[in-house]
């Protein structure tokens, strides 16, 4: 049975303000100075004061490992800013890191909030240090006497320690199914740098040729070095409104039109159904079905690419082209182009922007809808997005649009 | 096997121990449902499909297709030589049946989604109790 308009609570939401810290790839700063520097710049940027915040929430919350996966708690922030909150949230099994994201608009929709900070943390450019991936992964010094247990237990003891060599596998699925090659994948990761020239917070700033691409260093194949993210150090928040209480603030409110949040499949990263898109398949799927907004209404999209592989997963799932056509569909990367026809990843994404795990795309799309930003700016300021986030086992997506 | 590689170890209990010891016998085994047939794995205390909680210890054929894979060429930590095969595989027996494992004996160039394979075990001994893995091969008799 289709829902009715006033149950699809998220459009009670709205992003009203957006910020981020200093982004670099290894800053060597306090994480909680980051985030509270992202929560104040958010806060800030909706015309609001601390004293207006009543609700945080937050992806994942305070973790010790892996090192720097977690700059701050959400009851670090709550003391430091002496936020009085009458809804708070931070967890990790959730529905991608957008997930936070998603629980504030429920919360705002249920009036026990009505401006509720979001904030991602990350210092993992400092974490790893010199030593690199290598400094950070399970068991460090004492890892001969390390045993795997829990969802680690499966990959880890065949020598399969990293996401990269998981989605890996799914990317050579997807090969095998549709014929999509290397060369095709590799527009996700061309786009990403050419949009990451016109952003001053990037990471990796420099052209990158197809060329460049193919003669990188091979990580796990089909994935070369162009196709895994940058870890990095910095913090991305937004202020979600109800909507209501966002009309006379300082940006135009971006309204939640549909979130999606599901999975059917098995939560695991080798038992899911469909290896070749995993959860973003359920959670897109739901999206479409709580709006009436269809893909050609989009004008701005910006998906996850902790891998560059997980792009395309989104690509296919919330609808851009069909199932096995993702491959076809950016090559050559004109169509994704921030001056094409489907701007994609307009920041320069996680693969030259830097690792902030899935905010810094929620960041990218709200700059771009309030028409703030500057050089790396499309032409026409969009008025709707798709924002999505996450990857594998764990996925979320949301659907943007500007109010007024 | 002389040149058994280093690996991070299961931490064995009561209910992943037949799965990461059936190879001291050669056997891949899996705890199965008595009451509808279904193999269950990673292990849980009931039957997924009928809340059953009658699981037993099973061995299966050991064979298995390759489902996907990936060449490993980064050196994320001490392990087998690089660059290594990183497989899904799905155990003829069952087709939701899948393991994460490494393959084994089989020129990168010959890899093939698909592939008909057989388990074959490394055997690390450990204070905690030795483990069997089982990886797997090209079958040449399928």
């Amino acid at each position: 049975m289709a829902l009715d308009a006033n149950q699809i609570i998220e459009r009670r939401a709205c992003v009203s303000g957006a910020g981020q810290s200093d982004i670099g790839r290894r800053l060597h700063r306090d994480p909680l100075e980051l985030t509270l520097d992202a929560c104040l710049a958010a806060i800030a940027d909706a015309g609001l004061t601390t004293k207006d915040i009543d609700g945080l929430s937050t992806y994942p919350g305070a973790l010790t490992t892996p090192p720097g996966f977690s700059g701050a708690g959400a009851y670090d922030v709550i003391d430091a800013l002496r936020l009085q909150v009458g809804w708070y949230d931070s967890g990790i099994e959730t529905s991608g890191q957008l997930g936070s994201v998603f629980k504030a608009c429920m919360a705002v929709a249920a009036g026990l909030a009505n401006h509720v900070v979001c904030f991602r943390s990350v210092w993992e450019g400092s974490a790893q240090g010199e030593k690199g991936r290598a400094a950070v992964m399970p068991g460090g010094d004492s890892r001969a006497a390390f045993k795997a247990s829990g969802m680690m237990e499966w990959n880890l003891v065949f020598s399969a320690p990293s996401a990269a060599t998981w989605i890996a596998m799914f990317a050579q699925r997807h090969f095998h199914l549709y014929g999509t090659t290397r060369e095709q994948l590799a527009w996700i990761a061309l786009n990403a740098r050419k949009n990451a020239a016109l952003n001053p917070k990037a990471i990796y700033r420099d052209p990158l040729t197809l060329d460049d691409y193919l003669a990188a260093r091979l990580i796990s194949t089909p994935f070369c070095l162009y196709d895994c993210d940058v870890p990095c150090d910095g913090a991305t928040a937004v202020v979600v409104s109800r909507i209501d209480r966002a009309k006379d603030l300082r940006r135009k409110p971006l309204r939640v039109e549909a979130v999606g949040t599901a999975i059917h499949g098995r939560p695991s990263w080798d038992q899911f159904d469909d290896l070749s898109t995993m959860a973003a398949r359920d959670a897109a799927r739901q999206l479409w079905s709580r709006t009436d907004l269809k893909p050609s209404d989009v004008k701005l999209i910006e998906f996850y690419d902790g891998f560059s592989f997980l792009t395309m997963c989104w690509l296919e799932a919330l609808g851009f082209c069909k199932v096995g056509e993702s491959g076809p569909f950016i090559e050559g990367g004109k169509r994704i182009a921030r001056d094409g026809e489907l701007p994609l990843n307009t920041h320069g994404g996680q693969l030259s922007a830097g690792r902030l795990h899935g905010y810094g795309f929620l960041h990218e799309a709200a700059v771009q809808m309030w028409g703030e930003a500057g050089e790396r700016q499309v032409k026409s300021v969009p008025d709707v997005a798709v924002v999505a986030a996450g990857g594998g086992n764990t996925c979320g997506c949301m659907l943007l649009v500007r109010e007024g | 096997m002389a040149d058994t590689p280093f690996r991070i170890l299961p931490k064995l209990t009561e209910r992943n121990r037949p799965f990461w010891t059936g190879g001291a016998n050669g056997r891949l085994v899996f705890w199965r449902c008595r009451d509808c047939g279904h193999y269950v794995h990673p292990p849980i205390p009931l039957c997924p499909v009928c809340h059953s909680k009658k699981l037993e210890p099973e061995a299966v054929s050991g064979k298995a297709t390759l489902t996907t894979y990936s060449i490993n060429h980064q050196p994320w930590m001490p392990g087998p030589e690089l660059p290594y095969v990183v497989a899904i595989v799905e155990i003829i027996e069952q087709p939701s049946l899948r393991l994460t494992t490494n393959l084994v004996n089989c020129p990168h160039d010959r890899i093939r989604i698909g592939m008909p394979l057989r388990v074959t075990f490394e055997h690390h001994a450990d204070p905690e109790g030795d483990v069997w893995l089982p990886l797997f091969e090209p079958n040449p008799e399928a």
